[in-house]
């Protein structure tokens, strides 16, 4: 049976947190690039990996969200890239063990198709590097996310698909005055219907928005595609407190929107920005109640 | 009356041939440059901006109209130079230190060019002191600080406490935007505002310091 029809049948999967504040609580510093303590720190990286499986995570993702020529260029070694990616999977399958399945990660490369700042070739190049340096690592599939921009989503698409791997294909929602379009001004329907025209094997959506944002989001999507949904919802939206900022949603208060939003349609879900090992929890309790 | 209209139109539909074939067309049948800038373009990037807020449009043709005003600039500035009117200010503009996202930033960068002012872009994760030489070597009148992340809006407090350290402060404005920010936080860090989107900036950066002189 082909994995993402395996993962499916049996309900709902559930998905990793936040990794970038648990990597902050573990000592990574403002500047560091969190993609290159996959060489640097290893051990640290594996805890937050190991956490989320221990969480009762199904699938978890890999620490290489920003691990490609374009977003890191001027700012890191670009000679070690393909060993970042490399090593992100193997830490994460190393985490997982048999208990869990590894999809790798694939971010934006920051920078805007419309205004010239980076053009089709380069993109191509960028994340066909990334693509192939995952799927060497042995990833069991590839999630491209937080995309904002659907033509670099698809090349992004492309490249991962040309792997073999399984492609999860998710945008942000966060523009807008009800947060429901992308940066770029798309609706859920021309997500859903860009991302499977694309090829992608589950499509969806992460950051931007809380879980309960994501759930009229979600059915739009559903509406829109055959393919299984994926949402990665925040812990709520950020707001400042005495100076820090926080997310306001607690464990609880996310877990009880989880029965509107398998309604909508979500096969896939886990958490983004502001969520940790104890959302993941909390979800998997209520799943397995 | 026609070429006036046919660059506002130009313009707020991002047709950046158009707007630069009009302009050049305007300028040789003798239109007064400055009026191509005040009723043409400048009505034409208020109606942008409009539509932006109305969500009528998104950041796709923020840029192209952005794009369009600042080709066309590009072409009436040098016959404007004698009557100080070739820029309405100099601002310094980056994405604060430990912060890689400039999506943003380049965002409201091409909209400050677009409505006139003369920016010097230092790029992404810009240390303060980096800000401190720009803002002083390039005599800034205004200062915009970009982050992203949530963990990286304290380098924007650090920035602004640089540029006073350096004696700056009572001459450069400081302007703060991006996701995780707010009117709250931009004032408990002493910024002067705090824009949430691109089209709030500009009118952020024309009501602090606009009619300045260009940079340095």
């Amino acid at each position: 049976m082909p994995l993402i029809e395996e993962l499916m049948a049996g309900g709902p999967v559930l998905l990793d947190g936040a990794w970038g504040t648990e990597l902050q609580a573990r000592g990574l510093t403002l500047g560091e690039i969190p993609d290159y303590w996959n060489l640097g720190h290893p051990d640290r990286v594996e805890q937050v990996a190991r956490a989320y499986v221990e969480a009762g995570s199904d699938i978890i993702l890999t620490n290489t969200f920003r691990a490609n020529a374009i977003a890191l260029a001027g700012h890191a070694d670009l000679s070690k890239l393909d060993q970042v990616n490399l090593a992100g999977v193997e830490i994460s399958k190393r985490a997982a063990g048999a208990r869990a399945r590894v999809f790798a990660s694939i971010g934006p490369s920051g920078k805007l198709l419309v205004n010239r700042q980076v053009d089709e070739a380069s993109l191509r190049a960028c994340f066909e590097q990334q693509a192939g340096a995952l799927a060497k690592g042995g990833a069991d599939a590839i999630v491209v996310e937080t995309m904002t921009d659907l033509e670099e989503a698809r090349f992004a698409i492309e490249a991962a698909r040309a792997t073999g791997l399984p492609v999860v294909a998710c945008v942000a929602f966060d523009s807008g005055k009800k947060k429901d379009r992308t940066m770029m001004g798309a609706t859920a329907e021309q997500v859903a219907e860009a991302l499977t025209e694309a090829g992608a094997d589950v499509v969806g959506a992460n950051c931007g928005n809380g879980i309960e944002g994501y759930i009229p989001i979600c059915a739009r999507l559903a509406s829109a595609t055959d393919r299984p949904i994926w949402i990665k919802a925040n812990a709520g939206l950020p707001t400042l407190q005495e100076g820090e900022v926080v997310y306001g949603t607690t464990p609880g208060e996310f877990v009880s929107h989880l029965g509107d939003l398998v309604d909508a349609g979500a096969s896939f879900i886990g958490g983004c920005c502001g969520t940790s090992p104890a959302f993941i929890e909390a979800l998997r309790a209520r799943l397995d109640a | 009356m026609a070429v006036l209209e046919e660059l506002r139109e130009a313009v707020l539909t991002g047709d950046k041939d158009r707007a630069v074939e009009v302009t050049r067309l305007g300028l040789e049948t003798s239109i007064d440059p400055q009026a191509l800038i005040d009723d043409a373009m400048i009505p034409a990037m208020d109606e942008v901006g409009r539509r932006f807020e109305e969500e009528e449009y998104f950041v796709p043709e923020l840029l192209l109209s952005a794009r369009a005003m600042k080709a066309a600039l590009e072409l009436i500035r040098p016959l404007l130079a004698d009557t100080g009117a070739s820029s309405r200010g100099c601002i310094v503009i980056g994405t604060v230190k430990g912060d890689l996202h400039d999506i943003g930033k380049n965002l409201v960068s091409a909209m400050f060019e677009g409505a006139g002012f003369e920016v010097v872009d230092l790029g992404s994760d810009v240390s303060p002191e980096a800000f401190v030489a720009a803002a002083r070597e390039k005599s800034a009148d205004l200062v915009g600080l970009s982050a992203l992340l949530t963990v990286t809006m304290p380098s924007m407090k650090s920035t602004i406490e640089a540029l006073e350290a350096a004696g700056l402060r009572d001459r450069v404005k400081v302007l703060v935007g991006g996701a995780p920010l707010s009117t709250d936080y931009a004032v408990e860090i002493k910024a002067d505002a705090y824009a949430p989107n691109a089209t709030a900036a500009v009118r952020a950066a024309q009501e602090l310091v606009g009619g300045r002189a260009p940079c340095r």
